[in-house]
């Protein structure tokens, strides 16, 4: 493989890995600091990429597009929580998984009746539609670039708020205990709306900035939760360093493995048998620490 | 206890009214119900992880949809399998496979094993999804069914709806039996403490991996029975048998008929089955056909069952005849 | 004196930059209670706990008669030996009281792996189960749940089961508390019937007890053995008088 090749692959692999982290920091950010367990997550990255498709069709601005997307997400989260997610507190993670389970799916069906079975496609922001030129042959795409931009902006915030904020600082309070910090006065249900939203927000953000580059279709939400359950059981439940570790590295494994070569005794394991590069990963680190590598040692 | 003495004089009753049913019932109803009873083996068999030892696999039909495909490998094309061979052979396929994939979830707990069970049916679906081991996403047909002969006597015929359909109702009663035994025995209890306190049973001296293991590879065992027998009945195997949405509904067939209840669960399996059908034949209304759409009710569905049964079926039975929920 | 059964050696176990047992080296024998004392958070449910497997020490050794068991799991102690009663009753709630010492028997089984017969047929660990909760005292108790116990009874439980695993030593938490004057009269009785047979570590609080079952004391303050002797030698020393009763007196507490 050339370097120009190798470059480029590199590129791809932490976007994706770091678009995994947008989708699965979400997730991790749920469970680790309202203790439920929504399995509809992957749900909110497909509503992102069909919202895109509809507002960029609709509003004709892919710019105008993303915060109202951006907002729809926060009031679906917030009505979502007050309406069903308050009851899963306390409640067994069984519970939680089937109740969600069902949000899976009236929201499968729901995106059927709205938008449709069809594939569709989300065209490139004219503003990013360069592409930076590496070899005479090869070049890469500007909005890419973005991707990656964007969700390390994202983690900035996230760990700036969450270190460096009064909310953060409750937050963090709230997660470690939470009687404690109601018996403060503080409204731990406002911050747990909040944080609920926020976290869907996050997956739907990420279906939004991807839609351009990746397909938008029916499947893409079930197949990203599957991938940010291996996330987090790498990384560690709860761990938004740990989601960003194990996105990284579930993206350059999953990348690289499409494109390298690799025959054993005779059986094509690469590429053959990328999809489950990430699995294996996954069952090293079960061997080695099951509670992910920043997870709470129980 | 006239709890057990009811439950087994209703178990009777339901297997002879199930012996009876061909006799009255026409083709269709048969086929039903023998896809009912091949549910309610495997919900029983997921009940004994769920319910009994409180290990929610979120992965279980990866074990059933394995033993449907290795009855379809075992196939050779155009002729039939021997079913005394094939039937251990595809038990002992998802046996293993339980072993191999138990090995790794089961040293995992709370939310990690549901993600992780999760996790490895997907990889298993992708498997089959993915490549060309066994037909890719259109799986693949099983010509003939397999034979049932010793020496020249045909035993049963599988290409015979009823013979599959007394075949499965043999199974049921089976499971039901083995189940019931196993639950009762030493190993059965340890499974119990396990579930109401492991770090108890370890501090007994229990090691608890060892009997969360073979727990597994039995549930995956009884789960393969399932997976043969339905692709006996339907011929064809596809990974959808190992698809998560079956490992989903599989849970809340358990928990939406009681689990740890074993009758429970296979209760639960016929309601679901019967309602998928129901909601699968809904007429056009408005302009959108219902039918097509049936999963946003069975969604909602499973919302409200989750928020108002948590403990099912049989947890309303017995609030209903005046007892708390009490186990044991 | 027989030599020891459990024997710990400059036992250590830190939590980050907190020393919650440290340095601690002490001896059971058959025979012996070995009891230890001191005001709370000297780290005695800790040294309990690294005895028992359910925390591994930082550093130092845990040897049980001629075996190095430094880090062995709790599973594995159970079987060598080591039967524990912990402070914080940890017993079945729903299972009755005979069904949760029955389960405790059973563990005595070369392997419970065994599919077919009922488990109520296990004849002898039906009768272990039984003896056990006589010994206690709960056998008019045996159908009744756990969780329908009093909260006295429940510690009963709690040391019944440990007793149904026939340990040789015997790691008791505090096994007296929340018990009444009855109760806890019978379990030293117990005690001093079981020791003959076995090396007992007991950490507790109720002094009277102590001091009237105890052939050693030890007595921990801030994760160190402070002193060890004889009842008489601890309560003549003017160190222990001043370190714990002085605690004891700020607490309010004896």
């Amino acid at each position: 493989m050339d370097f120009h090749t190798f470059l480029i692959q590199l590129l791809n692999g932490v976007q994706y890995g770091l678009l995994l982290f947008l989708v699965s920091s979400g997730l991790t950010l749920v469970f680790g600091i309202m203790g439920i367990i929504n399995v509809a997550h992957g749900s909110f990255y497909m509503i992102g990429a069909y919202l895109a498709w509809s507002l960029v069709g609709g509003l004709g601005s892919f710019w105008i597009a993303l915060p109202a997307g951006i907002a729809i997400t926060l009031v679906l989260g917030l009505l979502l929580e007050v309406l069903l997610i308050r009851k899963l507190y306390d409640r067994d993670h069984l519970y939680q998984v089937l109740l969600t389970y069902g949000l899976i799916l009236i929201f499968e069906e729901l995106r059927s009746l709205l938008w449709g079975d069809d594939v569709r496609g989300v065209p490139i922001p004219e503003v990013l539609s360069a592409s930076i030129p590496l070899t005479e042959t090869q070049s890469y795409p500007v909005y890419r670039l973005w991707i990656s931009a964007v969700c390390l902006v994202v983690a900035g915030l996230m760990v700036w708020v969450i270190q460096k904020t009064r909310l953060g600082m409750i937050i963090r309070a709230g997660s470690a205990n939470r009687e404690m910090v109601q018996s403060l006065g503080i409204d731990v249900r406002l911050v747990y709306r909040l944080v609920f939203a926020a976290g869907i927000t996050l997956a739907a953000l990420a279906g939004m900035i991807a839609s351009p580059v990746s397909a938008v279709f029916p499947g893409m939400g079930n197949q990203v939760l599957i991938v940010c359950f291996v996330v987090i059981v790498i990384g560690g439940m709860g761990s938004v360093k740990g989601a960003m570790l194990a996105s990284l590295l579930i993206g350059l494994v999953d990348t690289f493995g499409k494109v390298l070569h690799l025959e054993v005794a005779g059986v094509k394991l690469l590429p053959e048998l990328s999809s489950m590069t990430v699995y294996l990963l996954m069952a090293i680190v079960l061997l080695w620490r099951p509670e992910g590598v920043f997870g709470r040692r129980p | 206890m006239s709890a057990t003495r009811i439950t087994v004089a209703a178990v009777l009753a339901t297997l002879a009214a199930l012996a009876l049913l061909p006799l009255f019932g026409e083709k269709f109803t048969v086929q039903i119900f023998t896809k009912i009873m091949i549910m309610a083996i495997l919900a029983m068999s997921l009940d004994l992880l769920l319910g009994y030892t409180g290990l929610v696999s979120f992965g279980h039909a990866a074990f059933y949809g394995a033993a449907g495909y290795a009855l379809a490998l075992l196939t050779p094309q155009y002729q039939a399998a021997s079913f005394w061979t094939s039937l251990p052979l595809a038990v002992a396929a998802s046996a293993a496979l339980a072993l191999v994939i138990g090995f790794f979830v089961v040293r995992t707990r709370g939310i990690y094993f549901i993600m992780v069970t999760l996790a490895f049916a997907q990889m298993l679906f992708f498997l089959f999804f993915d490549t060309k081991i066994a037909g890719g996403s259109d799986g693949i047909y099983i010509d003939v069914r397999p034979v049932a002969r010793i020496g020249g006597w045909q035993v049963f015929n599988l290409e015979n709806f009823v013979h599959v359909y007394y075949l499965a109702l043999a199974f049921l009663a089976l499971t039901y039996w083995l189940l019931r035994t196993i639950l009762n025995s030493p190993f059965g209890r340890v499974l119990a403490g396990i579930r109401v306190n492991e770090h108890r049973m370890l501090s007994l001296g229990y090691p608890t991996f060892s009997y969360k293991l073979a727990c597994f590879v039995i549930a995956g065992a009884v789960a393969g029975v399932a997976g043969y027998l339905s692709a006996v009945q339907y011929g064809v195997v596809n990974p959808e048998m190992l698809g998560w949405h079956l490992s989903a509904a599989l849970m809340m067939m358990v928990i939406l008929g009681g689990m740890g209840t074993l009758v429970g669960p296979a209760l639960g399996a016929a309601i679901w089955m019967l309602l998928e059908l129901g909601l699968q034949g809904l007429p056009e209304s408005g302009g959108v056909n219902l039918g097509k759409h049936w999963q946003l009710f069975m969604g909602g569905f499973v919302v409200l069952a989750t928020l108002l049964l948590p403990h099912g079926l049989a947890g309303l039975a017995q609030v209903l005849r005046g007892r708390g929920h009490k186990r044991d | 004196m027989s030599s020891a059964v459990l024997r710990t050696q400059g036992l250590t176990r830190r939590f980050g930059g907190l020393v919650a047992v440290r340095d601690v080296s002490l001896e059971c024998r058959t025979g012996e209670v070995h009891a230890v004392i001191g005001p709370n958070g000297a780290g005695k449910t800790t040294l309990i706990n690294l005895l028992s497997g359910d925390l591994r020490p930082s550093s130092g050794r845990v040897v049980l008669g001629e075996r190095d068991v430094t880090g062995f799991p709790p599973q594995r102690l159970s079987r060598l030996g080591v039967g524990r009663s912990y402070q914080r009753t940890n017993v079945f709630l729903p299972f009755t009281a005979l069904e949760n010492c029955r389960i405790a028997a059973q563990s005595r089984l070369k392997s419970s792996m065994r599919f077919f017969r009922p488990a109520p047929t296990l004849r002898e660990v039906n009768a272990a189960a039984e003896r056990a909760l006589a010994a206690v005292g709960l056998q008019d108790r045996a159908g009744i749940a756990v969780e329908a116990l009093s909260h006295g009874e429940q510690r009963q439980v709690e040391i019944a089961m440990a007793l149904a695993t026939r340990p040789a030593v015997l790691l008791l938490d505090e096994p007296l508390a929340g018990m009444g004057a009855e109760e806890s009269a019978r379990i030293v009785a117990l005690l001093k019937e079981l020791v003959s047979k076995h090396a007992i570590l007991l950490v507790e609080h109720d002094m009277d007890a102590v001091f009237a079952v105890a052939d050693i004391l030890t007595v921990m303050v801030n994760g160190e053995v402070l002193e060890s002797g004889t009842p008489d030698n601890i309560r003549s020393s003017r160190a222990v008088q001043e370190a714990y009763l002085g605690v004891a007196q700020q607490s309010g507490h004896a």
